[in-house]
């Protein structure tokens, strides 16, 4: 396999040029009946609301091929334990590995909850920025996209995330991420994780309209965002963060 | 400009003749090629449009409300917020093929045990159980309607208004202890629960009753109630619906 | 079924310690992203070197000035293929070209270093060589005369007035040519310097940092290249010219460490809240590249080693044996230099919380043989040059015999 990979790597450097013809052609019909300049898209996450039952992240690899392993995530949660001595211990929830569900003696905690984390679709966004080729953006309604046509797998993005929130697709070999569901959300419907979240743990909207379950939420919680000090400026914003959390 | 040519020497000559060659090629080739390589804004054009004719797979609560009866009996109980696409799976083929392509039906303990397993990073509000001692043989739904669960142990009157608290308590070791040990309840407080209130204990010696080590109450856990944290009323620190035993 | 990727960070995972993000598991920029900023450094510090011969006017190293822009040429030729290699989708590189992002570092690589290569390198290298290549091919014939006519454009004017102008053109060329060679190093610098997301990285000396170590590794594969084909030519080694060189390295060496300690000590002071992690991931995961190889055996041991040969007058015989030693060792550090900085900027989660591990393949796109490949290609490509556009100063001897004696010597 690794040389066969090795192998057609070498052969498509020769043939790059054959390939550049390819990219004459492309027509895509234009998209009816969604305007993006009515949208800024943005969400709200609960901490004291998340079971970390995982049924996010299984719905989030189902609706967007995400590969199964558990080294390639769009979504994923993390659960804090903090002891009693003072050691923060932190897992990623994933079914597959046992340490995941370490069991701690209620004793030793001082406190504990889970974290769903994804891409923070941020408004000054460093992965943006870095793209050689400008194969990821900022759509209108301010979503981070990937062309994965364009994408020629540099990773640079990847290094450029502070939130661990991207990663190379293992068959594709471009750059892949969380893109809040759009095909759902120009459609009017949820992104898949807020769709089976069990517990109304994320709230998915638009984040200029008051009038929503998003507006309450940003009325109603102590709001605060990963990683303030990078100037990112997230979309994605979090009630009940606890300062262990990065 | 003849004068200037011909003054220029022989060598500068040939070397601004291969750059010209050169930098021509390049801005032929530059104008030449067609703008689904160069244009970055038909770039982010068509992606958008591949990435919003991605397939939906979760088709959506609405979707299911207009063939399920089940849908108005989940309305009306605790699962009102699970979309049915969290436990039942994604349901979109099954929305456009009903009769040939039938969504999961979770009947397996283990599925129910993913969200109710007491976990100590669980909210506290959350209902969970302990498996292995809840009824360990029986399936979940033999005793509660997963489209309208409740919990059947709690004494009916208090539960109907304090579900959380009745909830928490369950999986306390106050489990055994009925409201009205600690709580003394006029009748009137269930037809005018704001004016007329129920008792709360006031004393430190109210909880010594038990866990004091004069006390009878062998079961309970014991401290020194004149030296033990004296300067506090007991549920300062002792939340009493989940006494966490230390 | 698992795919050879899969089954790599399963095993992975057991060398994991504390927390890391899950899509972290898998180190992005393997050794294929080492070898980049090796390459390109020598590229900068060969260039450094010989452009202090045409503007400081340094007449000692004269005899490696042409040897250290044919080196220049040979490295800056192979340094893209590791970047190339290592894409996931080689075949759409062109579109870095095409659609540039102006806002990307890397998107700036293509310009810098086509600048580089063709308004510096080769123009300097042209009209350094010209009447040779007008003079040799008088005296050739066959393929040989072929090239050098196409090479010099087929110009033939050596009269005095264009030799003199050459030489303008060549001191211009230069004083161009070290604000390039400082953009292209700086600007690899830059790539890593200027991510915020990585602390490791995320420094405004890194560019200075990776330019003096450019510098550094540039003289020593100079000085090792020249002490190593002056002996295979059967001529005599200039022992002014290898003193200036090693004098030269001496000082890049000291600014060189200077920086890194600078760096060191702003880090460990300004204590930030990554600092705990960088401590584990330096005493953990990266003691011996950094602490033994980089530092200890590429930096303070040749430092030791050139002190000793400037306080003690050493003889000639010695001191050469000394020269080529350090420059090895520094050879061995600064590589060590760019692996710490590429490696052991993944090996820690940007979560502070954990580290992970690096496995660097035998085989395969990314792996070991390919990067011994890598590292010798250049070499061999300065080994044709070097037959094409022998390097050396000759004498007034006559040119046709000197052309033949060059090729069987190298042959």
């Amino acid at each position: 396999m690794e040389r066969r990979r090795f192998l057609s790597k070498f052969l498509s450097i020769a043939a790059s040029a054959t390939v550049v013809s390819g990219f004459f052609k492309r027509a895509v019909a234009s998209p009816d009946g969604y305007d993006p300049k009515g949208h800024y898209y943005g969400m709200g996450i609960q901490i004291d609301k998340c079971i970390g039952c995982g049924k996010c992240v299984e719905a989030c690899k189902e609706e967007n091929n995400v590969p199964k392993e558990p080294f390639f995530f769009r979504t994923w949660v993390e659960r804090y334990v903090i002891k009693k001595e003072g050691e923060t211990s932190v897992q990623n929830i994933d079914m597959r590995i046992e340490r995941s569900n370490e069991v701690f003696s209620e004793k030793d905690i001082v406190r504990s909850f889970f974290v769903p984390k994804l891409c923070n679709q941020c408004d000054n966004p460093p992965c943006v920025q870095v793209c050689p080729v400008g194969a990821t953006f900022k759509t209108e309604d301010g979503v981070i996209l990937v062309d994965d046509e364009r994408c020629i797998g540099c990773r640079y993005c990847i290094q450029a995330c502070p939130y661990g929130a991207r990663y190379l697709h293992p068959e594709k070999e471009t750059a892949d991420k969380c893109t809040f569901c759009y095909h759902r959300i120009t459609k009017g419907l949820l992104p898949a994780c807020v769709e089976v979240c069990p517990s109304q743990a994320r709230i998915f909207g638009d984040v200029k309209s008051s009038a929503s379950p998003l507006g309450r939420f940003k009325r109603m919680n102590k709001l605060h965002v990963l990683k303030p000090s990078l100037n990112t400026e997230p979309k994605v914003s979090y009630s009940g963060l606890d300062g262990e959390v990065r | 400009m003849k004068s200037f040519l011909q003054k220029m020497p022989d060598a500068l000559k040939r070397v601004l003749a291969v750059f010209v060659l050169v930098a021509g090629t390049a801005v032929l080739v530059r104008a030449v090629l067609p703008a689904s390589l160069t244009d970055s804004r038909l770039h982010i054009k068509t992606t958008v449009e591949r990435e919003m004719a991605h397939p939906v797979r979760y088709a959506g609560s609405e979707a299911c409300a207009d063939c399920h009866e089940e849908y108005k009996v989940k309305q009306g109980g605790y699962h009102k917020n699970l979309s049915c696409e969290t436990c039942h799976g994604a349901a979109k083929e099954h929305s456009e093929n009903p009769s040939d392509l039938k969504p999961k039906l979770p009947r397996m303990r283990e599925f129910c045990a993913g969200c109710h397993t007491y976990n100590p990073s669980r909210p506290s509000g959350f209902p969970q159980v302990n498996p292995a001692a809840h009824n360990p043989r029986k399936v979940c739904i033999e005793c509660h309607n997963p489209h309208d669960p409740k919990p059947t142990r709690t004494p009916r009157e208090c539960s109907a208004c304090h579900a959380e608290i009745a909830r928490t308590k369950e999986l306390s070791p106050h489990v055994q202890l009925e409201c009205t040990t600690c709580h003394t309840v006029p009748q009137d407080h269930k037809l005018i629960p704001r004016s007329v209130r129920a008792t709360i204990p006031s004393e430190r010696s109210f909880c010594g009753k038990c866990h004091s080590k004069e006390s009878g109450r062998k079961e309970a856990p014991k401290v020194d109630i004149l030296t033990h944290g004296e300067k506090y009323l007991c549920w300062q620190c002792h939340y009493p619906h989940m006494p966490e035993v230390q | 079924m698992n795919s050879p990727l899969t089954e790599k960070l399963f095993d992975l995972l057991k060398q994991v310690t504390g927390y890391i993000y899950p899509n972290e598991i898998e180190v992005h920029w393997g050794i294929l992203i080492v070898v980049y900023p090796y390459l390109t450094g020598l590229v900068a510090g060969a260039f450094i070197l010989a452009s202090l011969v045409k503007v400081f006017n340094v007449k000692e190293v004269q005899p490696a000035y042409r040897l250290a822009m044919l080196t220049a040429l040979a490295f800056l030729l192979i340094a893209p293929l590791p970047l190339l290699l290592h894409l996931g989708h080689p075949t759409r590189s062109y579109e870095i070209f095409l659609s540039p992002n102006f806002t990307s570092a890397m998107a700036m690589f293509g310009f810098v270093y086509a600048w580089y290569l063709m308004v510096v390198l080769i123009l300097e290298i042209w009209f350094t060589y010209r009447k040779d290549l007008i003079v040799w091919s008088q005296g050739e014939t066959g393929l040989m005369r072929w090239v050098h006519r196409v090479v010099a454009l087929y110009s033939t004017d050596i009269s005095d007035k264009a030799v003199e102008f050459d030489k303008k053109m060549v001191k211009g060329i230069t004083i161009i040519g070290i604000p390039s060679a400082f953009l292209l190093h700086g600007y690899v610098g830059f790539i890593f310097g200027s991510i915020k997301a990585n602390p490791w990285w995320s420094s405004v000396l890194m560019p200075i940092v990776f330019l003096f170590s450019a510098i550094v590794s540039g003289i020593a594969l100079v000085l090792f290249l020249y002490m190593v084909v002056t002996p295979l030519r059967k001529e005599k080694i200039d022992i002014k010219c290898v003193d200036k060189m090693a004098s030269f390295l001496f000082y890049a060496v000291i600014v060189d460490f200077s920086l890194e300690l600078l760096d060191f000590i702003h880090r460990l002071y300004e204590s930030e809240e990554s600092i705990k992690i960088l401590s584990d991931l330096v005493m953990n995961k990266l003691f011996i590249s950094l602490g033994v190889l980089q530092v200890l055996l590429g930096m303070l041991l040749p430092l030791g080693v050139m002190v000793a040969i400037r306080l003690f007058k050493f003889e000639e015989e010695l001191r050469k044996l000394l020269y080529f030693v350090s420059a090895i060792l520094i050879q061995i550090g600064i590589f060590a230099t760019r692996w710490n900085v590429v490696i052991g900027g993944q090996m820690f989660s940007k979560s502070f919380r954990g580290l992970t591990a690096y496995k660097m393949e035998i085989g395969g796109m990314e792996g070991f043989l390919m990067t011994l490949v890598l590292l010798s290609l250049p070499f061999i490509v300065l080994s044709i040059l070097i037959k094409v556009l022998p390097p050396w100063e000759k004498p007034a001897k006559s040119t046709t015999e000197g052309g033949t004696m060059e090729r069987t010597v190298i042959g």
